[in-house]
C-alpha cells in the first residue's frame, strides 16, 4: 500500500501506457553502460591511495601536458570563435554561390573520423605537405608542435561555435538595426552595441563546447602533435601511454582530473546555455 | 529572413564572405581533399590492393559488427528513454536528461578506460573473466562496449527533442478510440518520429564507424582479429605506409560525405515533423 502512495507521487497519471517498462529499461540500461562503469574511475582512484595519487597528477610530464591540453584548448576555442563567427555571419547574412554546400560542409568535423582527420591535418603541414612546404619556408612550423595541435583542436572546435551562433544570428530581428541606423547609429556601432551583445552568449557557449572537446579530443591530435616528451604531449595520451606501462593508477588518477573538470565545464555550459534561453525570451 | 536585414555594402560582403571561404576551405576541405589525392598517389591498383587485403577486409567485418550491435542496443534505449521522460511527467526528469548526455562529455580515452577497469586483467571482473577463459577487454566484446558507450545518446538525445515537442494527444485520441498499446506505439508515435529516428541513427552509425581512442583504448590493436578501420589506418600509417593508411581513410571519408548529405536531407524531413 505504501509503495502505491510513494509511486502514485512519484509520476502523475497517464492514460498512455508503458511508462513503467520504459522507465525502468532507461535507468537499467544508463546504469550499466555509463553510471557503472564511470563509477569505476572514481571508485578505483579512491582506492590505490592518495600518495600515489598526488603523484601521477603532478609529476613534470603530466604538468607539461596540463599546460598543453589547456593552452591549446584555449587557443583553439578562441580561434574558433572568431572564424566561426566570420562563417556564421557571411552564411546567414549573404548569398552567394555554393551556400547550401558551404553549410553542410560545416559538419564535417563531426562527422570525419578522428584518425581520419589527424592524418590528414598531418599531412598537410609537414615539409612536403600543401601548406607546410609553404609555411616552413617562412619559419612557421605546424606540424609536430603546440601549433599544430591548436589547428587540430581548431578543426573540431569550428562547428561547435557556428552551429551555436547561426540560429541566434538568423533569429536578430531586422527592426532592431534599422531602429539604431535611423536614430544616427553607424555600421560598426549597429554592430557593437546592438548586434555583438546578443550574439555573445552564443559565442560563449559555443566557445565552452569546443573547449570541452578539445580537452579530451584524441584521435585529430596525436598524428599532428608528434607526441614529443614534455613538449608535445596532450592529456589523453598520457592516460594511453600509462596504460601501455600498467599504471592503472596513474591512468585513472588523470582520468579524474579531466572528468572533473569536464563535468563542471558542462555545467557551466548548462547555466550559459539556460541564461542565453532566457535572454532570448525577453528580447 | 536574410534579405530583411540592413544590408551591408557590397564591398564588405564580398572581402568578409572571401575570407569566410577562405577558411573554409583551409580548415574543412583541404584535409577532406588530401585524403583522397594521398590515397590515390600509388594509383587505382595500390588502393585498390590496400582496400582488398585480408587485414583491410577484416577491420571492415569488425566494423560493421560493432555498428551491428551498439547502434540497435542504442536505438532500443533512445525509443524507451524517449518514451518516459517526453510522454510522461515525473520526479528526477531533469536529472536522468542531463545523466544521458554524460557520453559527450566524456574523453574518447576514458571511454574505453572504463571498461578496462571493469573488464581488464587488473579490473573488478579480471581474476574471475581470466578463470572462466573469457576475453572483453583486447577482444571483440570490449570494441563493442567502447563503441557503445561512446554513441550512447545520439538517438536519445534527438528523438527526446523531437517527441517533446509533438506532445502527447495524437497518441490519447489514439487509446480513446480503441487502438490498444502497441496499435498506437506502430500507428502513431513511430510513423511521427520515423525520421527523427533515421537522423539519430544515421549519426550514431557515422560515429560507430568512426570512433578512435575508445577503441584504440580496449582493443589491444590485433591485427586481423581486434582492428577496426580506424585503427586500421592508425597502423597503416605508423608503419609509413602512407597511401595505405589514406586509401583506408578515404573509405572512411566517403562514408563521412554520405552521412553529411544524409543528414542534410534528414534535417527538413524533422523540422517538419516538429508539433
Amino acid at each position: 500500500m505504501s509503495t502505491q502512495v510513494s509511486l502514485r507521487s512519484f509520476t502523475r497519471q497517464s492514460i498512455l501506457p508503458g511508462f513503467w517498462p520504459a522507465f525502468s529499461y532507461t535507468v537499467l540500461y544508463l546504469s550499466l553502460i555509463v553510471l557503472i562503469p564511470l563509477s569505476a574511475v572514481f571508485l578505483k582512484s579512491a582506492t590505490s591511495g592518495w600518495a600515489h595519487f598526488w603523484k601521477s597528477i603532478q609529476s613534470p610530464s603530466v604538468m607539461a601536458a596540463y599546460r598543453l591540453s589547456f593552452g591549446a584548448s584555449l587557443a583553439a576555442g578562441s580561434l574558433s570563435v572568431a572564424v566561426g563567427f566570420l562563417i556564421a555571419w557571411v552564411l546567414v547574412r549573404y548569398h552567394f554561390p555554393g551556400k547550401a554546400l558551404a553549410d553542410a560542409l560545416v559538419d564535417l568535423p563531426f562527422a570525419l573520423p578522428t584518425a581520419v582527420a589527424g592524418i590528414a591535418l598531418t599531412s598537410l603541414y609537414t615539409e612536403n605537405g600543401w601548406l607546410g612546404r609553404y609555411l616552413i619556408p617562412i619559419g612557421v612550423k605546424v606540424a609536430f608542435t603546440p601549433l599544430g595541435v591548436t589547428i587540430a583542436l581548431t578543426f573540431t572546435g569550428l562547428p561547435f561555435v557556428i552551429r551555436s551562433v547561426q540560429p541566434v544570428l538568423a533569429d536578430l530581428e531586422p527592426e532592431l538595426e534599422e531602429a539604431a541606423s535611423s536614430l544616427g547609429a553607424s555600421r560598426w556601432q549597429i554592430f557593437g552595441r546592438v548586434i555583438f551583445p546578443l550574439v555573445r552568449p552564443a559565442l560563449l557557449t559555443g566557445f565552452a563546447l569546443a573547449f570541452a572537446r578539445a580537452l579530451g579530443e584524441y584521435g585529430s591530435v596525436i598524428f599532428i602533435a608528434g607526441n614529443l616528451p614534455l613538449k608535445t604531449e596532450i592529456v589523453p595520451l598520457l592516460i594511453v601511454t600509462k596504460l601501455e606501462q600498467y599504471d592503472y593508477a596513474g591512468a585513472t588518477a588523470l582520468a579524474v582530473v579531466m572528468l572533473v573538470t569536464s563535468f563542471l565545464l558542462l555545467l557551466g555550459i548548462n547555466v550559459l546555455q539556460r541564461r542565453s534561453r532566457q535572454f532570448a525570451e525577453r528580447a | 529572413m536574410t534579405n530583411s536585414h540592413a544590408q551591408d555594402p557590397v564591398l564588405v560582403r564580398w572581402i568578409l564572405t572571401g575570407m569566410a571561404l577562405t577558411a573554409l576551405v583551409l580548415f574543412i576541405v583541404l584535409p577532406l581533399a588530401v585524403v583522397f589525392v594521398q590515397a590515390l598517389e600509388k594509383g587505382w591498383q595500390a588502393y585498390r590492393d590496400t582496400v582488398v587485403q585480408p587485414e583491410t577486409v577484416s577491420a571492415i567485418e569488425l566494423s560493421l559488427l560493432a555498428v551491428g550491435i551498439s547502434v540497435p542496443l542504442n536505438l532500443l534505449f533512445g525509443l524507451a528513454a524517449a518514451w518516459a521522460i517526453t510522454k510522461f511527467q515525473f520526479q528526477g526528469k531533469n536529472v536522468l536528461t542531463a545523466l544521458i548526455d554524460i557520453p559527450f562529455g566524456v574523453s574518447p580515452v576514458i571511454s574505453g578506460l572504463v571498461w578496462v577497469l571493469v573488464f581488464g586483467a587488473q579490473g573488478w571482473f579480471g581474476p574471475w573473466l581470466v578463470e572462466h577463459d573469457i576475453s572483453i577487454i583486447f577482444a571483440v566484446p570490449g570494441i563493442i562496449l567502447a563503441t557503445t558507450f561512446v554513441t550512447f545518446p545520439f538517438v536519445a538525445r534527438e528523438l527526446i527533442a523531437l517527441m517533446e515537442s509533438q506532445g502527447t494527444e495524437e497518441e490519447e485520441a489514439a487509446l480513446s478510440l480503441g487502438a490498444s498499446g502497441w496499435q498506437m506505439f506502430f500507428r502513431v508515435t513511430l510513423p511521427n518520429i520515423k525520421w527523427g529516428l533515421l537522423y539519430g541513427v544515421v549519426l550514431c552509425t557515422a560515429r560507430a564507424l568512426g570512433e578512435f581512442g575508445a577503441v584504440s583504448v580496449v582493443s589491444g590493436h590485433i591485427r586481423g582479429q581486434t582492428n577496426t578501420l580506424p585503427l586500421h589506418v592508425e597502423i597503416l600509417y605508423n608503419e609509413y605506409n602512407y597511401a595505405g593508411a589514406f586509401a583506408v581513410a578515404s573509405l572512411l571519408s566517403v562514408l563521412t560525405v554520405i552521412t553529411l548529405a544524409l543528414k542534410k536531407a534528414l534535417e527538413g524531413k524533422t523540422s517538419e515533423q516538429r508539433g
